[in-house]
């Protein structure tokens, strides 16, 4: 893949249209192929910025110089001084302090590229999933090869200095779980790789699976080299045909090139996979249900502790990492920690890779650094909303938190996120308009964990079934006053006394709604109205 | 659910009996044997009865407790026969915002079922089913194991004109 070093946002709102920003668009479009540059230069438009009076604006990163108005007769010298010869242009550089006011969320990215860094998704899209000489032609198995080279203490080491926290939703330092493992008492050790990824919305596993499936395996290989465990699980949920068949196949063929089994590459280090697919269970994403489903039980989360990394999979020390966890792996191996620190935020680094979905107008999958914004997210990936304002996202799925507009320009890591009394989730950003109610929102949210939770404490099953029952109440105009008392002390109940994450984050996106959108919550009882006329009340 | 014909029970079908008894003996062995072999019988035969539950109770060494748990805990096992071809509609958070309310209730007005329940011929099963990770596509529906994205209300009489007409050829 060819690595582009500069990216060109153009302004390409309805405003910006009637200011010429098309033909400014295929001015650079022209100069940049003008002057070779197609393969270093990208060109991309922002839908929405905001009511601005020098129109169109032009931002060229990494340096974040903001150029506005440009005119299309401006671009070739643009290019030319900046993308060219490598220097600003004060001359066309906005000079309105009320525009520079406005756009100053663009230069939150200065020195990075808002342009995606593929760490996880490296070979995706790039080599053939299906061909283990293509992985091993595009660098694949030499993390592995250099691992072997050190001492298992000193691979940990690695990953604890990388600072790589867990992409399953929580964000626990990976390094410290595989550090648990590998002192954890007894000769016999699992490795799993959680591919279960049920969060509604989520579907980062499934294409790292079905694009690059060997990389999951180097990695796994890796941890049970460091954490000293022979045997591994990937347990794949069942509605992924496709990605279980991808990684089926590259087990096979990892097999038949002895990569896995017996005394791999001559070192006396042995280690097997096995594949074990889901029959649709939401909770058997939580590691211990999921360590319930592979022993063939009911999926049910044990109490903890004793956690899994001393009694696991048949009591037996085991890790259990997400799939994006482990595609992080080897490139930490091959590259250094250093060089991962220099992705991201000091305490969440590296990349993270989000779903984006709902009202905007370029849905898809992105890999980005972490610490980005939702404003970046909606405005540079998702190319802006269809119609309407920003009102809410959803993120990961459905046990993360909403996030109202108010926050959008927080950085997305995990400590960030967590100050303001959000999570991450698992990167799934659901991005709704204005025309979204919260509280058809958030019963729907609540439907998915009555139908989901497993029944196992009462917290968790009364506790859903409770604020449902009160949401739905609400939502066709029986509300009470007194309901929001009660939703309250529902939430804290399932936040405090749940067994597992299920019940603990059930809670969230009601105590989300209560936090930030009260007065929307506030007509829907006292006034009977639903004010974007979504909720029936009858 | 009323069956078009009354169906005997897979056990007693010697065809569908060695279905099952060739997965027990293929995977009875390994550790957490159950799962998978429920995998497989559900696969093959496209439902698990309270007779069949018994009878891989009985091979497994296992109470039949732990196995109807098991079938009752997980979505994907039945206990009855689907209708020939099953269409899902995924429920996850981004097909419910693309709207796809308003084609399980457009499935209902022109099939006369609810989700969950068949045509009186046999021929279709509604679902609904958990999100299938095709959220940049929403509304998903599933017809059989084929995604089919992006689907609007009135699209959705030609999904059962196409599965009318490939019975029709068969």
């Amino acid at each position: 893949m060819k690595t582009v070093r500069s990216m060109v946002l153009v302004s390409h709102d309805e405003k910006s249209k009637a200011s010429s920003s098309q033909e400014v668009i295929d001015a650079f479009n022209q100069a940049i192929k003008d002057f070779g540059l197609v393969d270093e230069v990208a060109v991309a438009t922002i839908p929405e910025i905001g009511t601005i009076r020098t129109l169109p604006l032009v931002v060229i990163y990494p340096e974040a110089s903001i150029y506005a108005p440009v005119r299309p007769e401006d671009v070739p010298f643009l290019v030319e001084e900046h993308l060219y010869k490598g220097r600003e242009v004060p001359a066309l550089k906005v000079k309105d302090p009320d525009t520079m006011r406005k756009a100053a969320w663009l230069t939150q990215r200065k020195g990075s590229l808002p342009a995606e860094s593929r760490i996880v998704l490296r070979n995706v899209g790039k080599i053939d999933p299906e061909s283990i000489d293509e992985f091993f032609a595009y660098e694949g198995g030499q993390a592995f090869a250099t691992a072997l080279q050190m001492t298992p203490e000193l691979v940990v080491q690695v990953i604890k200095e990388s600072g790589l926290r867990g992409r399953g939703g929580a964000g626990f330092p990976a390094g410290i779980k595989w550090d648990a493992v590998r002192k954890a008492p007894g000769k016999k050790k699992y490795v799993i790789c959680n591919a279960d990824e049920s969060e509604p919305g989520t579907f980062k596993d499934r294409v790292i699976m079905e694009g690059d499936p060997f990389s999951i395996l180097e990695a796994m290989l890796i941890a049970a080299y460091a954490v000293g465990a022979d045997e591994g699980y990937i347990y794949i949920r069942g509605e992924y045909q496709l990605a279980l068949e991808r990684v089926q196949k590259a087990i096979q063929q990892a097999r038949e090139y002895g990569v896995l089994g017996k005394n791999i590459f001559g070192s006396g280090f042995d280690f097997d996979i096995h594949i074990h697919a889901g029959a649709g269970a939401y909770i058997c994403g939580e590691e211990t249900a999921l360590l319930e489903s592979i022993e063939g039980g009911r999926g049910e989360p044990r109490v903890k502790p004793p956690y899994p990394t001393t009694h696991g999979l048949w009591g037996k020390p085991t890790l259990i990492n997400n799939v994006e966890t482990f595609a992080n792996i080897p490139p930490i191996i091959l590259n250094g920690s250093d060089w991962f620190r220099s992705y991201g935020t000091p305490s969440s680094p590296g990349t993270k890779v989000y779903t984006i979905l709902g009202n905007v107008n370029n849905k898809g999958l992105i890999e980005v650094p972490m610490g980005i914004t939702l404003r970046e997210v909606i405005n540079i990936y998702g190319k802006g909303l269809k119609q309407g304002q920003f009102k809410f996202a959803q993120t990961g799925g459905s046990s993360g938190s909403i996030i109202p507009a108010s926050l959008q320009d927080t950085p997305m890591d995990f400590d960030s996120y967590s100050k303001m009394g959000v999570s991450l989730g698992s990167g799934a950003l659901l991005i709704c308009d204005d025309s979204n109610c919260i509280v058809d929102a958030v019963r729907v949210l609540t439907r998915f964990f009555q139908v989901e939770c497993c029944g196992k404490c009462v917290p968790c099953r009364v506790g859903t079934d409770q604020t449902w029952k009160i949401l739905t109440e609400i939502s066709e105009g029986r509300g009470k006053m007194e309901d929001i008392a009660h939703l309250e002390w529902l939430c804290s109940g399932m936040e405090g006394l749940s067994n597992c994450g299920l019940g603990q984050t059930a809670g969230t996106p009601i105590r989300n709604m209560l936090d930030h959108f009260r007065a929307e919550l506030d007509a829907h009882i006292k006034l009977g109205v639903c004010p974007t006329g979504i909720c029936p009340m009858k | 659910m009323t069956l078009p014909t009354k169906q005997l029970d897979p056990l007693d079908n010697p065809r569908m009996r060695k279905i099952i008894d060739d997965t027990i003996a293929e995977y009875g062995d390994q550790n957490g044997a159950l799962m998978v072999v429920l995998n497989h019988i559900q696969e093959r035969i496209g439902f698990i009865t309270k007779a069949m539950q018994a009878y891989i109770a009985k091979n497994l060494n296992v109470p039949v407790s732990k196995v109807h748990g098991v079938v009752s805990f997980y979505s994907f096992f039945t206990t009855e026969p689907r209708g020939k071809h099953v269409v899902k509609f995924c429920i996850g958070t981004a097909c419910y915002v693309g709207g796809v309310s308003q084609l399980i209730d457009k499935a209902k007005q022109v099939l006369g079922v609810e989700p969950g329940q068949t045509t009186p011929d046999g021929l279709i099963t509604l679902e609904v089913c958990r999100c299938v990770g095709a959220c940049s596509q929403a509304p998903v529906v599933v017809v059989d194991d084929t995604n089919r994205g992006r689907v609007k209300p009135s699209q959705f009489g030609k999904i059962l004109t196409d599965i009318q007409k490939s019975e029709a050829a068969a």
